[in-house]
């Protein structure tokens, strides 16, 4: 039977059938980014399909639409500062999770990790209760500190991973030949476990400047951001700006995932 | 006393010396990594234990219609969501929802992650990439892709009145047939990952071994690798569910008011009522649900496990 099947594959159907199954889901999985890409090129004037013609009034209506215009600078200073905080925090607490061993050590990391456990609505109503009597809500730092919690998982795990696979041996062998710690960290450490860090920052600057729940809850009279404004948008209005503005940060994730592809690996980099 | 030690002290010098050593470092090390430390945990306490604790807390208070709030210590806020049969109605509908989404997307995800398990294709890296990419999409974007597709002119209607099979269009949107479907994509990338992960016993290997001692292709499939994708299944089954019952941007805009979850419910309870207390309640409530899930999930991954 087994030789039979070695020297003469017969045609299975069942191959070509599963292939065109993987297909078809991989199509359901990337449809809402394609139709959202095709409509942004149609004249149509309500959101509907088929495409009446091609136009790209869309896209020159997007630097005139104000509130897209404030919420995209809203979203890139926060994302910003929450990327540069977040690293801060996290690259050095990575860094005693994996060289020091403390008996509350297993604890610590899983608390580390824990907001991704916790709904982000939860933590957002939490947040604009706690922020509210402190007058934090509607201010830049509000918002930070919101994201704060939400990236800091992201940062930890990629940075970790990259310790994992570290030689320790380099370190030891620049402590031997006299380099004090910040050096040895600066010219040594950091350079090794830079993918990881890479990574971990360019997902904390994504989440934080997809991030709508926080954003809605803690800014959302006066800081509203890119999500919050393109969630009013879509809300009240039934036209296709909003597509041109998708296809636009599509294309801004897009080259992220090539970035974090290249320096660790996605998979690696989201687990 | 002191005549007595002294001698004991100097005979034990060395040994003691190489343990005030061992203890002088053990000190550094700990001063060490607790201040690498610390900026994390403070940033964490800030951003996320304090608003958690003050959350709970505020779901014992009394509130009042007009958002003010009485500072007490009651129950009252949950005797109505455990009461009231409007609130049992909108946590059965929010573990209903969790449950068939997390169904569907494990149904849709599982020969996506074999497929990727299993190729040794030099494209699995991208085929991997693309499978996940859309989770570096904002949810928003993705849901707003669902209401043009499953919208009154959207896609699905106008190709199928084209086609003639339909004369008044489907109901697609603003109810919970387009969440569910919105939710089983948006979550699908996290479902193939959690599965590609958890597919680590099944190799390939296996099932070529099985196959070649006669096993048919549909028994290979029920008897080795079904089997062996269960505990991956299991995890992002529980994944997604516990990220279904708490999301709320697609339930808002592809439920267009007429879906009502815990989690719109809390955002209506809040900016709509301002009844604070009572949306912290709610939001207890949910967070007991998904706590419940995740002692269920331990138990059962310790099961297989063992």
């Amino acid at each position: 039977m087994s030789d039979v099947r070695i020297f003469k594959p017969r045609f299975n159907p069942a191959k070509p059938a599963f292939g065109l199954l993987v297909f078809l889901l991989y199509l359901f999985l990337l449809a809402p980014l394609l139709i959202v890409c095709v409509v942004s090129f149609a004249s149509n004037q309500y959101l509907s399909f088929p495409p009446e013609g091609l136009t790209l009034k869309w896209y020159e209506m997007l630097p005139q639409e104000s509130t897209f215009m404030e919420g995209m600078k809203v979203s890139l200073i926060v994302a910003v500062i929450v990327t540069l905080i977040v690293l801060a925090l996290g690259v050095p607490a990575a860094l005693a999770l994996d060289r020091f061993d403390f008996k509350a050590k297993a604890a610590v990391q899983s608390f580390f990790l824990s907001p991704l456990l916790i709904p982000s609505i939860v933590l957002a109503l939490g947040m604009v209760l706690l922020f509210g009597p402190l007058g934090l809500t509607n201010t830049y730092a509000g918002i930070i500190i919101g994201h704060v919690a939400i990236t800091i998982p992201f940062v930890i795990r990629t940075t970790l991973m990259s310790l994992a696979t570290t030689d320790t041996s380099c370190e030891a062998a620049a402590r031997v030949l006299g380099a004090d710690s910040w050096t040895v960290f600066r010219r040594v450490t950091l350079p090794i476990i830079q993918p990881g860090v890479i990574a971990g920052g360019v997902i904390a600057f994504i989440v934080s400047f997809d991030e709508a729940v926080i954003s809605l809850f803690v800014a959302e009279s006066g800081l509203p951001t890119l999500p919050v404004q393109v969630l009013r948008y879509v809300e009240n209005s039934a036209d296709a700006a909003v597509a041109a503005l998708s296809v636009i940060l599509i294309l801004i994730s897009l080259a992220v995932v090539v970035v974090v592809e290249r320096v660790m690996g996605l998979r690696k980099a989201l687990r | 006393m002191t005549l007595l030690q002294t001698p004991v002290a100097a005979e034990k010098r060395p040994d003691q010396d190489e343990g005030l050593l061992e203890k002088a470092t053990e000190r550094r090390n700990r001063r060490t990594y607790l201040a690498l430390l610390l900026p994390g945990l403070l940033g964490l306490l800030v951003s996320f234990v304090f608003p958690l604790a003050y959350m709970i807390r505020m779901s014992f208070n009394k509130g009042a219609p007009d958002g003010v709030i009485v500072e007490t210590f009651t129950l009252d806020t949950y005797i109505q969501p455990l009461t009231d049969p409007y609130y049992w109605r909108v946590t059965l509908d929010t573990f209903q929802m969790g449950v068939t989404v997390g169904i569907l997307c494990v149904l849709v995800s599982y020969p996506v992650a074999l497929f990727l398990a299993r190729s040794t294709s030099k494209y699995r890296g991208l085929l991997i990439a693309i499978a996940i990419a859309p989770l570096l999409t904002s949810a928003v974007v993705r849901t707003y892709g669902w209401m043009v597709i499953l919208g009154t002119n959207g896609l699905i209607n106008s190709s199928l009145e084209g086609l003639g099979l339909i004369d008044t269009p489907l109901k697609l949107t603003n109810n919970m047939t387009g969440v569910t479907i919105g939710l089983v994509e948006i979550f699908m990338p996290y479902a193939i990952l959690a599965m590609i992960s958890g597919f680590g016993r099944l190799s390939p290997q296996l099932e070529e071994a099985a196959g070649s001692l006669g096993a048919s292709k549909f028994k290979v499939f029920t008897r080795v690798t079904l089997p062996l994708s269960l505990p991956g299944l299991l995890t992002a089954f529980l994944l997604v569910f516990v990220l279904a019952i708490s999301t709320f941007i697609t339930p808002r805009l592809l439920g267009g008011g007429s879906v009502q979850v815990l989690a719109t419910e809390i955002y209506d309870q809040t900016t709509g009522l301002l009844n604070w207390p009572f949306a912290a309640a709610l939001s207890v409530i949910l967070l007991v649900l998904f706590g419940l899930i995740i002692a269920v999930y331990q138990r059962l991954t310790k099961k297989i496990g063992g």
